[in-house]
Order: structure tokens, then C-alpha cells, then sequence
């Protein structure tokens, strides 16, 4: 209160400032049209990755001595893992910017990850049982890391049963807001729960601090697919974010102009 | 290469049940979600289209 002008004129500054083309890629019209042909890119990413890593992981990478075949579930088992846990902490990211800076954009992007983080945190779970079963002889326990990320799950699907629920816009971002802030402390849970608890999953496949434990190949064919897979999380992610923009913005000129344009791609992606 | 025909890379050494049932639903999930998101998108389109041409309409017609 000892200075009532500081924060209208801050916002200002920084809007007339370097920032500036920052701020134009947070409006919607601008992150529109931007990813508009972002997202045919990462496609090309995604699948051009998918194919190498798959390549690499099924006809260079060598039979696992002690698992054998089955081993081989980790080229999409451990990626799925890894996004889905950055998945919600990036998610948690722009839902607090949304909340806390009232940004449109940043709110449409939370929303717009969730289905894609719960995608993931169901594969990490389905593949995690397919692995499981022959090699712990059981498709699942309640073990310290299956818990938790079933719990991931659970968190996105009550992230997206609240936003859903409550129609008026900027109370359902900001109830998402806490719910996915809150939750985020499941995750470096996850992440440490085979060193903090006696667990039947095992350690961790690649850490900071060590070399990594497997074969050259198998860590080349696991790190393209990871790739992949991020390619794959940013060009789903865009798409929907794109759908979430046109709908919030339905209202708005640029969105009329877009699509009253005959046949200029409006139906496209 | 570690596959001497195709049916034994589709074997996998006994685990075939277990590597496809895993690749398969990733397989299925990966383009059903990229789907919903794209018709999500036409939907929205198609709304907007709606609305900008009922805000041009005469209003009592």
C-alpha cells in the first residue's frame, strides 16, 4: 500500500521493455499461430525419433542376460515413467503462472497437459505390469513405486474431473492450480521411493551421480524413444492447447477472422 | 541382428505376449489421444464458425 502505482507500472515497463516479445508469445493469438507449425514439426520429430529408438532397441540392442526378451518393454516403459512425472510438474508450472499472474495462456497449456500426463502415467502402469509379470510373476503389487504412480494417475484424472466441473473459467484454473501445485509433492516421491523404501521395482536405470547400468546400445535405443516422446508430449499438448485457445477465444475478433477465411487451412490441425 | 526369422522376433523368446501387449496398447493409446485432440480442434472451429456467422445475421430474422 506505500506505493499504490508500483505494480501497474512495473507490468508496463516490462511490457515496453526487452520482454516484450516474450509477452507476445503468452497471447493466444501469438502462441496460436506460432504453434500452428510447431506442431507438423514435432510430429516429424516424434516419428522420425520413434523409428530410430525402435530400430535400435529391437534389432541392434542385445538380449538382456538376465531377463531376456522381455527386457526390452523398457524402450517405452521408462520413458512413459520419465514424462509422465515432468509432465505434472510442468503442468503444475503454468497452472501456479496462471494463477498467480492471471496469464491466459499459461492456464490453457496446464489444462491442456493433463490428458497427455495421465496418457503416460497409465503406460508407465500398463507396460510397468506387462514387464512385471514375467519377471516378479506378478502383474502388480502394492509396492512403494506402483503405489505412487498410480497415485499420479489418480491426481491427473482429479486435475481434469475438477477443471471440468467448475464452469466459471478462472475459479476452475485456479482450483486446478492448487490441486496439481499440491499434488506435485507426489513426485519426487516417485522419484526417490526405491531408495527410501525396500521395494520389488528396481533402482534407478540411469542416475546424475553414477555410469549408467546397461548396454551402450540399450541406453541409445532408450534415450531416442525418450526423445520421441517429448516430441510427441509437445505436439499433443499444442494440438490441444490450440482446441482450448479456439474455444476460450471463440468470442474474440481474430478467432472470427480465422474462421471466416474460405479455405484457408481454418479446418486444418 | 538378433532375429534369425520373423516369426522369432515375433516370439521373442517366449515373452511375445508380454513386449506386443505392451507396444500394442502404447501403440493404440499414442494415436487415439493425438485423434481426440484434433477433433476437439475442428469442434472448436466449427463453433466459432457458428457464433461469427450468427453475430453477423440480421438478429430477429
Amino acid at each position: 500500500m506505500t506505493s499504490p502505482s508500483a505494480t501497474p507500472n512495473t507490468a508496463a515497463a516490462a511490457g515496453k521493455g526487452g520482454r516484450l516479445r516474450f509477452f507476445n508469445f503468452a497471447a493466444p493469438m501469438r502462441f496460436y499461430a506460432i504453434t500452428g507449425w510447431l506442431v507438423p514439426l514435432c510430429w516429424v520429430v516424434a516419428i522420425g525419433f520413434a523409428i530410430a529408438g525402435l530400430y535400435v532397441g529391437f534389432f541392434v540392442a542385445p538380449t538382456d542376460a538376465t531377463q531376456g526378451e522381455s527386457y526390452r518393454i523398457i524402450y517405452i516403459h521408462v520413458p512413459a515413467a520419465w514424462m509422465s512425472m515432468m509432465l505434472y510438474l510442468v503442468m503444475a508450472f503454468w497452472a501456479g503462472i496462471g494463477w498467480a499472474f492471471n496469464a491466459r495462456m499459461a492456464s490453457i497449456v496446464a489444462r491442456a497437459i493433463a490428458p497427455t500426463g495421465a496418457m503416460f502415467a497409465f503406460l508407465a502402469l500398463w507396460t510397468g505390469a506387462f514387464w512385471g509379470k514375467p519377471t516378479w510373476g506378478t502383474w502388480w503389487v502394492w509396492d512403494a513405486r506402483l503405489t505412487t504412480t498410480l497415485i499420479l494417475l489418480f491426481l491427473y484424472l482429479g486435475y481434469i474431473a475438477l477443471v471440468n466441473a467448475i464452469d466459471d473459467q478462472r475459479r476452475s484454473d485456479q482450483a486446478g492450480a492448487l490441486l496439481a501445485l499440491v499434488g506435485s509433492i507426489n513426485v519426487p516421491i516417485i522419484y526417490f521411493s526405491v531408495q527410501w523404501w525396500n521395494t520389488l521395482h528396481q533402482g534407478a536405470t540411469i542416475s546424475m551421480t553414477a555410469a549408467p547400468k546397461m548396454a551402450n546400445t540399450m541406453l541409445t535405443g532408450m534415450l531416442l524413444m525418450t526423445v520421441a516422446c517429448w516430441a510427441y508430449a509437445f505436439a499433443t499438448v499444442f494440438m490441444r492447447a490450440r482446441a482450448i485457445t479456439i474455444e476460450r477465444e471463440s468470442r474474440n475478433a481474430w478467432v472470427g477472422k480465422l474462421v471466416s477465411q474460405p479455405a484457408q487451412g481454418g479446418q486444418k490441425t | 541382428m538378433n532375429w534369425g526369422s520373423a516369426s522369432e522376433f515375433f516370439h521373442m523368446g517366449g515373452k511375445g505376449l508380454f513386449v506386443w501387449g505392451s507396444y500394442a496398447v502404447s501403440m493404440l493409446v499414442m494415436v487415439a489421444e493425438p485423434l481426440l485432440a484434433r477433433r476437439r480442434h475442428q469442434q472448436a472451429l466449427r463453433q466459432a464458425a457458428l457464433f461469427n456467422d450468427e453475430g453477423r445475421k440480421p438478429r430477429f430474422s
